[in-house]
């Protein structure tokens, strides 16, 4: 599916500038894009190397398998083909955690450990797992409930109530999210039939 | 406000800390190992950030979006929401910095308590970037059939944006 999304990404990029007579446009793009890429990955590689060794910490003194059991009551719903003590579900904890917080930085190299874990026993490597699915879903719905970024870049630009849209966002968020897994779970029941 | 999510990280930190001393365990060697997980991470993502950030950014520079606009421009002309909004929902799920990029251009152009502005802001703070997190974390285990979670979160990312637009218009309309 990521395939076909790479494709059409680049296809229509190509073929569009050709069409619209901007090809000087999308011949410095093709050239320049590569370390935009590189760039992201050097802004991510610290982040992703200290919030894995802090959590590494957290793991090996059983304070995520804590995390897992505070929110076990949610996540033994969200992830009924995963057993209670399974490692990833402490990842995803925090995961959900921090996303929760708005600390997206420190969310992705949890929700990359949770993957990995999940991705240990699995069977077929090369398929996606029930659990990482809704995992998935879970993540890209964005459970936001502080949106630091949008607040502080309001008050900038002299918002009278930056932070009047928490409210907004929330519910809106919550819409997304809860949608998401409820056609994730209507999917899952109807494959097991 | 500003206090407490300033404050969220370093207590977290100093309670893993805290709770590794307790527990007895090597804590150094225990940062020293996840770090070196963290390092492989690294190393099995590249690739998968480079290919997406090259494909969404090389997209982006077409304008091809812009060109798009043109069709659906009278739609909504005829509800009455400025034509600015539409990239924004259109880039969510493809780029985060593209669509907060746009989100400032709106705060600058029509100020962040327009009916716009806040508008804009709910749509930033309603998903996250789909495509890019599906790709990422897929990649980053070298799964290759997804099966429906493109689907299911994209139809997330639909209802949020529809969401975002009603209750916007609920709450400040």
């Amino acid at each position: 599916m990521v395939n076909v999304i790479w494709i059409g990404l680049i296809l229509i990029a190509i073929l569009y500038s050709f069409f619209t007579g901007n090809i000087e446009g999308i011949n410095s793009g093709i050239l320049s894009h590569a370390s935009s890429g590189v760039n992201l990955l050097l802004e991510m590689m610290p982040l992703i190397i200290l919030w894995t060794g802090i959590m590494k910490i957290a793991e090996a003194s059983g304070l995520l398998a804590t995390f897992a059991k505070i929110l076990n009551p949610l996540l033994s719903k969200l992830f009924p083909s995963l057993p209670k003590n399974h490692k990833a579900l402490g990842y995803i904890a925090s995961n959900i955690g921090a996303n929760m917080l708005g600390l997206g930085s420190a969310a992705t190299p949890f929700g990359l450990k949770a993957m990995d874990e999940l991705q240990k026993d699995n069977p077929k490597k090369k398929e996606a797992t029930e659990a990482m699915i809704t995992f998935l879903v879970l993540n890209t719905g964005g459970v936001t409930l502080i949106p630091t970024t949008v607040i502080a870049l309001r008050l900038m630009h002299g918002s009278a109530n930056p932070t009047e849209i928490i409210i907004t966002s929330i519910l809106a968020t919550s819409v997304s999210s809860i949608s998401g897994l409820v056609l994730d779970y209507i999917i899952r029941r109807r494959n097991r039939k | 406000m500003n206090l407490i999510s300033k404050i969220i990280i370093p207590l977290f930190v100093l309670l893993i800390i805290i709770n590794g001393v307790r527990k007895k365990i090597n804590v150094y060697d225990a940062f020293l190992e996840g770090a070196k997980e963290g390092l492989i991470m690294v190393f099995h993502i590249a690739p998968t950030v480079i290919a997406m950030v090259f494909a969404v950014n090389i997209f982006l520079d077409s304008q091809f979006i812009e060109g798009i606009l043109g069709f659906l421009k009278p739609f909504f002309d005829f509800i009455h929401v400025s034509i600015d909004i539409l990239p924004m929902a259109l880039l969510r799920p493809i780029s985060g910095t593209a669509s907060l990029a746009i989100m400032n251009d709106i705060f600058v152009n029509f100020g962040p308590d327009s009916f716009i502005g806040r508008l804009a802001s709910t749509l930033q703070g309603c998903t996250d970037t789909t495509i890019y997190v599906l790709a990422l974390y897929f990649g980053s285990i070298k799964v290759v059939k997804t099966k429906y979670a493109l689907p299911v979160g994209l139809f997330a990312d639909l209802m949020g944006i529809l969401a975002a637009f009603i209750i916007t218009f609920i709450f400040f309309g």
